[in-house]
């Protein structure tokens, strides 16, 4: 296995930040401490203090020497890699996670669509009743000992199929009922907002744990990219929607979440545009697509990328210090309760714990695979029977890809995102560089933020 | 501690853990408590 560096230290915010890697441990010092470990493990304490003597009080260089080494003692600096070999990952083929295509069809006609606006290169369709119910059973049969089973309403626009979104929802209520229990569905539901209307509203808000609520941001910037069928812009139709939805929805979950392209590299201003229209828990994704689109985001773009989250960094240390509900979704991260070692290594689980279901009852390793006939699985029917492409996903994690074994953010990022890696590289064990890049800037924000808000 | 403040794995899954849709990442996510 690759050995990476061991510690990442930044300045972001007015703060100097050490990561320890493989601990997980994040240290906030004072620069005396951020200069000394430049030198810290190729250099005695003489030498370090002959180094900074002009600059530092020597007292004060051998007691932050001190305190370098306590950490490295305790394993909370320069730590070493943990033995991975005994984790043995979904050993039993447990499934726990299904995304719902419950709609192969759409009412919008977004550009940067990966579903081939709704369609997902097919003929547009809609799940049946059956076809879910048994998706739903399937769910349950391959679960294990598993008691929080995620169902994902996702399409295509899943609203053109609300009868079958309901009715699974109630049988999913009666499957538990007949586990004792035992099992529980979390549903979430994503969508476009077009046929948002009060009833789907109510039922939304009694039943969904989260709710994905697509727009872009500012009018012109969503209206040049997220269409109706008839080729006009879809903000007008959708805000006031949204917005009615989310008055309703009190403090349960929901994003509000656009997709930024090479048209908005300012997305800061999408963010804050969503703020001040009254949403409080905010996403905002870089578009994934082929270099021959208008709107890809290119390599000449990342430094205004980067300089543009840096930048929405210093805006939200100032917005969260007056309305602790504001959120935005990347700048997010639990340093005291996150997950395990295991579940950092994997990420989201694809083709092994999670899986995407079409209308027709196929099983794809998630919904960026779906009509890519090469990564068919199986179907709800008769289980899964492309055991190849499974276990391929299965050892796929961060200790597998060689450019993600050296990295200092791969406890937190997970190896990125398969389908990103394979729509770019035509290999998911060959992570998205430009997608890397963006992450790690996101994780570097992150963490300033918190620092700056501990204190 | 007088110049370094730790705010913050070696946890080693049970499985019961949980907007993005693409940029996927477990930094922000344990039900195992």
């Amino acid at each position: 296995m690759a050995v990476g560096e061991r510690i990442h230290k930044y300045l972001l915010n007015d703060k100097y930040i050490v990561l320890d890697v493989n601990s997980g441990a994040v240290h906030i010092v004072d620069e005396i401490v951020y200069d000394i470990l430049d030198y810290y493990k190729k250099n005695s304490l003489d030498e370090i203090v002959e180094l900074f003597n002009a600059k530092y009080d020597k007292n004060n260089i051998v007691q932050a020497y001190k305190e370098i080494s306590k950490l490295e003692e305790e394993e909370l600096l320069y730590s070493k890699e943990t033995n991975v070999e005994n984790i043995r990952y979904n050993k039993d083929n447990v499934v726990k996670a299904l995304c719902l295509h419950v709609a192969h069809d759409c009412n919008l006609r977004c550009k940067y669509c990966f579903a081939s606006q709704g369609d997902f290169k097919g003929d547009r369709s809609l799940m049946r009743l059956n076809v879910g119910k048994r998706a739903l059973e399937f769910l349950i049969e391959n679960s294990g000992n598993r008691k929080n089973l995620e169902v994902d309403f996702f399409g295509g626009e899943p609203l053109m199929n609300f009868d079958v979104v309901k009715e699974l929802v109630y049988y999913g209520r009666e499957l538990e009922k007949k586990n004792n229990n035992k099992k529980h569905f979390r549903f979430t539901i994503t969508t476009n907002g077009v046929l948002l209307d009060d009833e789907k509203i109510d039922f939304i808000n009694e039943h969904m744990d989260n709710v994905v609520l697509s727009l872009d941001g500012r009018k012109d910037i969503n209206d040049n990219m997220r269409k109706t069928v008839s080729g006009k812009g879809s903000y007008d139709t959708i805000i006031n929607n949204f917005k009615n939805f989310v008055n309703k929805r009190g403090d349960k979950d929901y994003y509000i979440r656009g997709t930024f392209t090479s048209y908005n590299l300012d997305f800061s201003k999408d963010i804050l545009h969503f703020y001040d229209e009254g949403f409080k828990k905010i996403s905002i994704e870089p578009v994934v697509a082929s270099l021959d689109m208008d709107y890809v985001l290119k390599e000449e773009h990342i430094d205004t990328i980067l300089d543009e989250y840096e930048k929405f960094s210093k805006d939200y240390i100032e917005i969260k210090k007056k309305d602790k509900d504001f959120l935005f979704f990347h700048f997010m991260i639990d340093l005291k309760q996150g997950p395990c070692l295991a579940k950092r290594s994997i990420g989201c689980g694809a083709g092994s714990e999670y899986m995407a279901v079409t209308p027709q009852g196929e099983l794809y390793p998630c919904h960026q695979f779906v009509g890519n006939k090469k990564f068919k699985m199986g179907d709800v029917f008769t289980g899964v029977n492309n055991s190849q492409i499974r276990e391929q996903f299965k050892k796929a994690n961060v200790f597998t890809k060689e450019e993600c074994s050296t990295c200092w953010a791969k406890f937190y990022c997970s190896g990125g995102c398969h389908a990103n890696a394979y729509n770019v590289n035509g290999d998911f064990m060959k992570p998205y560089k430009t997608g890397c890049e963006m992450e790690k800037k996101r994780l570097e924000c992150a963490i300033s933020i918190l620092a700056n808000l501990e204190e | 501690m007088k110049f370094i403040k730790t705010i913050s794995l070696k946890t080693v899954g049970c499985g019961e853990c949980q907007a993005c849709k693409t940029s996927c990442t477990v930094g922000n996510q344990c039900e195992n408590k």
